[in-house]
């Protein structure tokens, strides 16, 4: 855990050194470029490499009732049989987080008795964070877009209806940090969730942590020149890369962290945003009775025949009054 | 055999977490809690990789001299076969949804046999030998060093798994550890390591036909010997055809059924249900098993003993296979048969019931059809003269066994037929059953007896839900559609409910059928009295 938080903290250091000592150009705009080029390269090379791998046999967690007879309902989104139902099983999966939702725990009483509860933080704040930080992803392209999108401009007023202090707070702001905080108290709080935590998970939630407050700090307390940032990122997304005069501290350490992110998030755990969608428990239907599946490496049939069987024990399946293929005669006429 | 404890005492025991990292704890190697090796000669006459002589309490365990190469190269070949396990090693981000998912950490407390912590003990060795971060950074990145300690852990808890599915249900990823678990025995396999409990039933299958090594003449003997206590029961004389040609139907049931008790009265309820409906059928000796210890070995394994199936359906040129109850045989039937050994021998038609006229489309391809859906189907379309007042002595509840719910979704028929031929029924809480179901404790090839304490551990949720039943509905009778249940839930209700009675769900069909000439029933199967329905 401390070494997760020293590499973050050492991460905002070098930013805030490079930036201070004339670094600022490879920090705002090589390391930018080399790092979405790291991470588009790195997740395609994930994904590439886990579909190189067949799935030999259809394996859905059944998670409701089978489609069988006619007059019984069927689970089609937790029980899939068709591909749309699948789809739809994928979706709220997805978009969701339709498992985590289930959550219980629980806890053994006196008596002895075993006691089952709704445990639905987890899923409420996972949500939370994933839609905060898909929210603020999209409020950046105003960075990168010129004119600002009339819908850009609609989320950010949303976002900032509470109308709160000057700029005005986004509660997408308040809502990731809460949720990365949750995420990370239940880390260290919870004896299970500690006891299986590696350092590459609270890594990457200080490094979040890290890049969600850089940018907070600059937009609501260090209040960095706007405008010149936005010169930099046009110039950026328009392949024509320029270094404004007087950019602060704060966005340096921001983009650099963010370039981590970018770099480290394909050979991490965060590749479950791809992986996810490779689960051969989820992504394919409940119908291996009905459509055959096709294993590309099945191996060729080894089993025991029944003629094998029947060599071994025709006498006694004879003084049994069983069928034999072959009788003891038609056998030993044969050798 | 260890002394099993008091359930107070079991559940006092249950430690608190270890301070020191999971890295640095191993397992204790006590009674109760290893399974014991297979034997020498059953490994090699399978064809199994290195077999040799080694028992997990001993110090050395005596395996091949280039083990890790095997372990390497096993793990390797693997990734490259199974998208699940690539996918599963990598995306894992210990949320820990999964954590108190499992019956085995539940009963033992140990942190180990969380579902995420159990995947970690492999994901460890993944992550050093097939991660840039976990060769770089090591323990840091959560990479580990192969060593022989590793092994032992390994065999310690992928035998404290029963490949149930119940964490995979909860993870937002779907990561199944019964895939993990499947692929860490074939690695332990690929040393020489197995059970006894597992290799002798597979041992026996691939020669016998069937898991408990029953030779041909002694099954027709027994099934003979069950038909006369048919007679006995119902004044009905039934002669079951074995391996006779020309049949609609090859019927394909565990021989836990036909040698078993309590399983032998869910037979003997098959055979009166067919006997009733005039059933154009025929049992097999040759493929007298229908659950598969195999699929606890390798998935080669499995497809091995599973492939006798179609082969007998070819010869003796039945048109599909009904299937009697079993949980793991219906994983292996619903998810795996068709890929393993299909396409189905060309004179193999859709399932239709020749009763009901029914088509079960749902099995075109694999054609094989589960007697619960055949029975409810039966009912459906009133073919069954059923009194359910024969049942009406047993409050009844259902245990839905882990792999037709989560791994097939069959949870509506079975609950239809109880509720048809019982009037007293209730369901246990909706967190331990259906797809939320929980194991017997004894899946996956784990019904042995040498680690009774582990099995009770396991079974503590579902034992624990009886009892709920038990006390609040006065539920007197689990009924199950498994053999493995059969075997494993009378101790487990013995231990954590008495009181309760384990049935399998054919047994209580055939109590409440009512076949035409039968004599005034005042017994049941078991040759119990009936209450009220005592000869007067």
């Amino acid at each position: 855990m401390f070494i997760s938080l020293l590499a973050v903290i050492a991460l905002g250091c070098i930013a805030w050194l490079g930036a201070a000592s004339g670094f600022q150009y490879l920090i705002g705009v090589v390391l930018p470029y080399a790092a979405v080029l790291v991470f588009i390269g790195g997740f395609v090379w994930r994904i590439v490499d886990w579909a190189k791998s067949p799935v030999p046999f259809r394996i859905p967690t059944t998670a409701g009732q089978q489609k069988s007879l006619d007059w019984i309902k069927p689970a089609r989104l937790d029980s899939p049989f068709t591909t749309a139902g699948t789809v739809g099983r994928m979706l709220l999966e997805v978009l969701l987080f339709r498992s985590l939702f289930r959550n219980t725990s629980v806890e053994i009483q006196k008596g002895p008795r075993v006691v089952y509860y709704s445990a639905k933080w987890l899923w409420l704040f996972a949500l939370l964070f994933h839609y905060c930080f898909l929210l603020i992803f999209i409020r950046h392209f105003r960075f990168f877009l010129e004119p600002v999108p009339f819908a850009l401009t609609a989320i950010e007023f949303v976002d900032g209806i509470m109308q709160i202090g000057v700029p005005r707070m986004f509660m997408s702001d308040v809502l990731v940090v809460a949720a990365l905080g949750f995420l990370l108290a239940r880390r260290l709080f919870s004896e299970k969730i500690r006891y299986i935590s590696l350092a590459n998970d609270y890594f990457p939630l200080f490094l979040l942590l890290g890049l969600v407050g850089s940018g907070i700090w600059m937009r609501y307390f260090a209040k960095v020149d706007i405008a010149a940032v936005k010169v930099l990122t046009m110039g950026l997304v328009t392949m024509n890369p320029v270094l404004p005069e007087g950019i602060g501290a704060a966005f340096f350490i921001h983009i650099f962290l963010l370039s981590c992110l970018l770099a480290y998030f394909p050979f991490s755990k965060l590749m479950h945003m791809g992986g996810v969608f490779l689960s051969p428990t989820r992504n394919l239907p409940n119908n291996t009775r009905a459509v055959r599946h096709v294993n590309p490496w099945n191996p060729p049939k080894k089993y025991r025949t029944y003629a094998e069987y029947e060599d071994e024990f025709r006498e006694l399946m004879e003084e049994a009054g069983l069928p034999v293929d072959k009788t003891s005669e038609e056998a030993a006429a044969a050798e | 055999m260890s002394k099993l404890p008091t359930p107070d005492k079991l559940i006092a025991t249950i430690p608190a977490f270890p301070m020191e990292g999971w890295m640095d704890t191993k397992p204790d190697f006590k009674p109760g809690t290893w399974c014991y090796p297979a034997k020498v000669e059953n490994m090699r006459a399978l064809g199994m990789p290195n077999p040799h002589e080694w028992s997990a309490d001993q110090e050395d365990w005596n395996l091949p001299e280039n083990w890790e190469e095997i372990i390497y190269e096993g793990l390797k070949e693997r990734l490259a076969k199974h998208r699940s396990l690539k996918v599963f090693m990598d995306i894992c981000v210990r949320c820990g949804a999964c954590a108190d998912k499992c019956h085995f950490f539940i009963g033992t407390g140990d942190p180990k046999n969380m579902p995420v912590l159990r995947a970690e003990l492999l994901r460890s060795v993944y992550r050093r030998d097939f991660t840039t971060a976990g060769k770089l950074l090591g323990k840091l990145a959560g990479a580990r060093k192969l060593d022989k300690d590793v092994i032992k852990e390994w065999f310690y808890y992928f035998y404290q798994c029963t490949e149930c599915r119940r964490c995979s249900l909860f993870c937002p990823y779907g990561i199944d550890t019964a895939e993990i678990t499947a692929i860490a025995r074939e690695l332990l396999h690929e040393l020489g390591l197995g059970i006894h409990w597992i290799m002798e039933p597979v041992f026996n299958c691939n020669r016998t036909g069937n898991h408990l090594g029953i030779q041909p003449h002694a099954f027709k003997e027994i099934v003979e010997f069950l038909c006369e206590d048919i007679e006995t029961v119902t004044g009905i004389k039934i002669n079951p055809p074995f391996n006779e040609k020309g049949h609609e139907i090859v019927f394909i049931t565990p021989s836990g059924d036909v040698f078993a008790d309590p399983g032998i009265y869910t037979f003997m309820g098959y055979l009166m249900l067919f006997h009733e409906i005039g059933l154009d059928y025929t049992l097999s000796t040759y493929a007298s098993e229908g659950g598969n210890f195999g699929s606890f070995t390798t998935f080669d394994m499995a497809k091995k003993l599973n492939a006798k199936m179609y082969a007998e359906a070819e010869r003796l040129g039945s048109k599909w296979i009904l299937g009697g109850e079993c949980g793991h045989m219906w994983r292996v039937v619903h998810q795996y048969m068709d890929t393993f050994n299909g396409p189905t021998p060309p004179k193999m038609e859709t399932p239709k019931s020749p009763i009901t006229g029914t088509v079960f489309k749902n099995a075109a391809s694999t054609k094989m059809v589960h007697i619960a859906e055949f029975t409810a189907d039966l009912i459906k379309h009133n073919k069954l003269r059923l009194d359910p007042s024969r049942n009406d002595h047993l409050t009844v509840t259902f245990h839905d066994s882990c792999n037709p719910a989560r791994g097939m979704g069959l949870l509506e028929e079975p609950r239809y037929v109880l509720r048809n031929v019982c009037n007293n029924y209730v369901d246990m809480p909706e967190n331990t059953i259906r797809e939320q179901t929980f194991c017997c404790g004894g899946g996956s090839g784990l019904n042995t007896d040498e680690i009774m304490e582990i099995r009770m551990r396991g079974g503590l949720p579902r034992g624990n839900a009886l009892r709920y039943v038990q006390q609040k509905h006065g539920v007197n009778t689990m009924a199950c559609i498994c053999a493995i249940d059969r075997a494993t839930l009378p101790p487990l209700a013995n231990y954590w409910a008495p009181g309760v009675t384990v049935y399998g769900t054919h047994e209580l069909v055939a109590n409440a059928l009512v076949m035409r000439g039968e004599q005034k029933r005042t017994m049941d199967l078991r040759q119990e009295e009936l209450p009220g329905m005592e000869d007067e």
